[in-house]
């Protein structure tokens, strides 16, 4: 019986030649991946309750800090220390500062594939590169660090056909948005959202990981797509070269298909709290914000920055709107300063921070007050996510965001 | 002539704004809600101890560092009755006058002072301690007036026409 | 008989012939600086005050820099009440994220020679790096001069600091205010005027002078005043009027106390945790482990302290697990980092480049620290608990020194 992507992976990982959706299988784990959100529970569980710690491969684990950078608190500068003695100690890759962990998991790490694990739930993003990431909790990823191995149950996987070309002015953002709307907040729940069809081969691989990054607001385990030239080429460019190239069998088993025409896809925006709550971006329109974020794992990278730019060119942030900028990573923002972009921005009078998760974080960079609307590129809309919980979070794309900024309300950029 | 007698806390040379309150309390709502950390960087425990009349004994330069008028309002919201220090920096001196906090430039007490002794305080004259009593010189004039109106708030309120029932 | 440069500026401004140390007057208000921290206290007193108009809502300046970006819920309602206040007593000089207050009073050119100047922050002595009287307020007397344009002083007497001849490669402006604190210390101006001369000072950029009148403060004084000169002008971008080009101490001028140095006597030194007037050489501390790197702040994060510590990072990088942190003083300051490749250097270097603000001088976020952790930084105060917790403990230096210790991990000269 032929096998789906994620199950070739997974079977390759358990070291067996075959697997279906229900089994449990042994994995050894490619990678693991842990940020400053719980790195140091994870440390405290290893050091106060096994009887005789040790890490499997600390080659394996990357360790990143990107939730509170810079530090706000003394108590996340200790969590931030501790997880920093402890790399330090055990040899484990260490990041501090460098940008959204799943960005730079891509930018270093990520290869077609592997099994990784990442302490982050939006670990999915590395189906972009045709990897089978996913968010686990400490506990999880600290057995992983311990033993280089975990168990899996083989998830079913919904095949996502996408045709067409999306139009201009619309972004993977809308797409992914539009399709959780469809599909609904637990519509892929412990499943695998694969995206493949001629749809697919006119998305570059940024575009995928806006795409597998907020699968998991669909419930979905992980995100794939195959590792296809525009995969293998982004992956050539940055030196590295894949574990293994998965394509899905012809016969392979879904639990369901689904068929996105991106030509038919418009600019939405997906309401508070909700990030299935979508509607088109005009229905949303004339809606009142205190703040504007562009950036996060979702839709910080130079695409993004590009469209944001484009349309701040010239332009001034209105007065009552703060306007955050951050760049997905180092990488991202260097490209952006050689382009110009960050001297737009900040001459437009846009709030332009260090590479970091900052607002989508919400626990320290830019948080927003009572009753504040905040409109935001990031992977949440939850309720009291970005600060008071009476304030309101909506999501939409770079354009629909960047727009909103200079408007003082939720507009599409062909509005201005 | 005024006077009064209160337990005193001692305190050393140099201290700054940072530890009478610091930055990170400052946004709270109120000095009500701030003053719980009043001197916490240094004794984190004096804030709650501090009783209504006490009298904080200093050193050197007391009040060093920013602006912050939340520094001398949360020294008063504790009980604080005066503040009695070899010196005082400028900017706490002109923020205490005009929140009505009392300070007096004295030499000698800091050095004998121990803490949770009593002292009397005969305003613009001087202070008995153990028996002992150490000169303290009268405030200028203008100061006198912001004082004597209740604060520099009073004081406007009494220039615009409002009367000082507030 | 002869004056120092704040018996001119006082003069001038209350139309006397001749002021004297010691005299309370009442000053006309040129300008006033309100820092985000301080708005809701000073909106506060202000109705409390009774009044119901700005005094002149052109010379009010209002600046968010301490809470840009926001990091607690609590700065949002200051953003909001700074906003009501502007719009309902017509001030139109509203910064909302330029940068840091003291930085912008100049740059933007609000402050001119002889201006007598009041903010809600102690650094206001900086604008006395283009020849102005400027000094920290608490936030009732800002909302009393919100109200009259008007505040008493006392004429402060003069302290004169002379620096002759050129300051050694590597020593920056920084190293001098540091040295002249420690001999004075903390203290040792306090109530006074600081009035800097010599061919000394007359060699630094504005810039320069800007770190050392901001510093002032931490010696306890009152203002600290540079003569206006040809750089002042340009900087300004105005011509010296004949009461501004006449702002020099006269040599009758009768003064507290005069400082003379040479310039190349000064070396790189460091004001140890936690007192700012605790100065010991670089040489003597090197060694010592660091966890974390500060450059910024209105005292050093200026366009020619963000080159002195991109010189030093040049193809460097910073050492494994030592955070540095570089947030420039403005936006100016930053679209000239970007421009000419300082942003760059400091991002291949490691550093993390935050939009420009306060950030972690005044301890809110931008780099908080824990118990047991130490950091070199380039701004103007080392107190206990400034930067984090009580067992924080924090070195002041030039960005220079601040850069070569961050490559280096300990403490080094540049």
């Amino acid at each position: 019986m032929g096998m789906t992507i994620a199950e070739k992976i997974i079977a390759l990982a358990a070291g067996v030649p075959q697997v279906k959706a229900g089994d449990i299988h042994t994995v050894n784990l490619d990678r693991m991946m842990s940020n400053d959100g719980t790195t140091h529970l994870t440390v405290d569980m290893y050091n106060n309750k096994l009887k005789n710690p040790r890490i499997a491969d600390p080659k394996r684990m990357v360790f990143i800090v990107d939730h509170n950078m810079p530090c706000d608190s003394p108590k996340t500068a200790a969590s931030q220390k501790k997880m920093g003695d402890f790399a330090r100690k055990n040899g484990i890759d260490f990041w501090e500062g460098r940008g959204v962990c799943h960005q730079i998991m891509m930018e270093h790490y990520v290869c077609p594939g592997e099994l990784i694990f990442g302490a982050d739930s939006h670990t999915c993003t590395y189906g972009a590169l045709g990897a089978f990431g996913t968010g686990v909790g400490c506990t999880d990823l600290l057995y992983g660090m311990v033993t280089g191995t975990s168990w899996v149950l083989v998830p079913e996987t919904i095949k996502f056909n996408l045709t067409g070309r999306l139009r201009e002015g619309v972004y993977p953002r809308d797409l992914m948005l539009t399709i959780i709307g469809q599909i609904g907040a637990s519509g892929a729940s412990y499943q695998v959202m694969e995206f493949c069809g001629d749809g697919a081969g006119t998305l570059s691989v940024d575009d995928r990981m806006v795409l597998c990054n907020l699968a998991v607001e669909a419930g979905a385990k992980t995100a794939i797509f195959e590792a296809d030239h525009i995969a293998l080429s982004w992956l050539k460019a940055r030196g590295r070269s894949p574990k293994a190239v998965f394509k899905s069998d012809e016969d392979a088993v879904y639990v369901k298909e689904y068929t996105f025409d991106l030509s038919e896809i418009r600019p939405v925006a997906a309401r508070p709290d909700f990030v299935d709550d979508v509607v088109p971006a005009e229905e949303v329109c004339g809606v009142r914000i205190d703040e504007a974020f562009l950036g996060s794992c979702n839709n910080g990278r130079i695409n993004d920055l590009r469209v944001g730019a484009s349309i701040l060119k010239g332009r001034s942030v209105c007065d009552h709107v703060r306007f955050l900028v951050v760049p997905a990573s180092d990488q991202v923002y260097l490209q952006a300063l050689e382009e110009g972009l960050i001297d737009t921005f900040m001459k437009s009078g846009a709030i332009v921070m260090n590479p970091n998760c900052s607002v989508c974080w919400g626990s320290c960079q830019g948080v927003i007050g009572e009753e504040e609307v905040l409109i935001s590129t990031g992977t949440r809309n939850f309720k009291g996510r970005a600060g008071h919980p009476s304030s309101k979070v909506y999501l939409a794309s770079a354009a629909t965001v960047a727009a909103s900024a200079v408007k003082g309300e939720i507009c599409t950029a062909d509005m201005l | 002539m005024e006077q009064f007698t209160g337990k005193v806390w001692v305190l050393g040379d140099d201290i700054d704004t940072d530890i009478i309150i610091p930055t990170e309390y400052l946004a709270l709502k109120t000095i009500e809600d701030m003053k719980q950390y009043g001197f916490s960087p240094l004794r984190p425990e004096l804030a709650a101890k501090i009783g209504k009349g006490d009298i904080i004994v200093a050193g050197r330069n007391f009040g060093c560092g920013s602006s912050r008028e939340q520094a001398p309002e949360v020294i008063k919201a504790l009980g604080i009755r005066c503040i009695i220090a070899k010196s005082f920096a400028r900017i706490f001196f002109r923020n205490s006058i005009n929140n009505g906090l009392l300070l007096m430039e004295q030499p000698d007490l800091y050095d004998d002072m121990e803490e949770g002794g009593e002292i009397t305080v005969t305003v613009n004259q001087h202070i008995l301690y153990k028996g002992k009593n150490y000169p303290i010189a009268a405030l200028p004039h203008n100061l006198v007036e912001i004082i004597e109106a209740g604060g520099l708030v009073k004081a406007m309120r009494i220039r615009n026409g409002l009367g000082n029932e507030h | 008989m002869g004056q120092t440069i704040i018996e001119k500026i006082i003069s001038r401004n209350t139309g006397s012939f001749q002021v004297k140390p010691g005299d309370i007057v009442t000053l006309s208000v040129d300008r006033v600086m309100v820092d985000d921290i301080m708005i809701p206290f000073i909106v506060d007193k202000f109705r409390e005050m009774g009044f119901t108009k700005v005094w002149d809502p052109d010379k009010v300046v209002m600046i968010y820099d301490h809470l840009v970006p926001a990091s607690q819920l609590d700065d949002i309602r200051h953003y909001k009440a700074g906003d009501e206040f502007a719009r309902e007593y017509g001030i139109k000089h509203v910064h909302r994220s330029d940068g840091i207050c003291h930085q912008l009073m100049t740059e933007a050119g609000y402050v001119k020679p002889g201006d007598v100047v009041f903010g809600t922050d102690s650094h206001t002595t900086t604008y006395g790096c283009v020849g102005a009287f400027s000094t920290g307020i608490g936030y009732t007397e800002m909302a009393a001069i919100l109200g009259t344009g008007s505040l008493w002083v006392k004429v402060p007497e003069t302290i004169k600091i002379i620096i002759e001849g050129t300051l050694p490669e590597n020593v920056m402006s920084k190293d001098v205010i540091l040295k002249i604190i420690g001999d004075l210390g903390a203290d040792g101006a306090t109530y006074k005027a600081l009035e800097f001369a010599g061919s000394g000072v007359e060699h630094m950029s504005i810039s320069s002078r800007m770190t050392m009148a901001n510093m002032a403060i931490e010696a306890g004084a009152k203002c600290a005043l540079f003569t206006p000169d040809e750089k002042t002008a340009r900087y300004c971008e105005i011509e010296l009027d004949e009461f501004q080009k006449q702002l020099k101490g006269d040599e009758d001028g009768i003064y507290y106390k005069v400082l003379t140095y040479r310039g190349d006597e000064f070396v790189p030194v460091m004001a140890c945790p936690s007192q700012v007037d605790k100065i010991r050489d670089v040489k003597s501390l090197e060694g010592i482990s660091i966890d974390q790197v500060f450059i910024g702040s209105c005292t050093n994060g200026r366009l020619e302290d963000l080159a002195a510590a991109a010189k030093i990072l040049e193809g460097k990088k910073a050492a494994p697990f030592v955070k540095l942190i570089v947030t420039p003083a403005s936006r100016k300051v930053y679209e000239e980092a970007a421009a000419c490749g300082i942003l760059k250097t400091l991002i291949q270097a490691g550093a993390v480049v935050t939009h420009p603000g306060c950030g972690l001088c005044c301890g809110r976020t931008g780099g908080i620290l824990c118990d047991g952790e130490r950091v070199v930084a380039t701004n103007n105060r080392n107190f206990l608990g400034r930067m984090g917790t009580s067992k924080v403990e924090i070195y002041l230096a030039s960005p220079a020194v601040a850069a070569a210790c961050a490559v280096a991990g300990k403490i080094v000269s540049p």
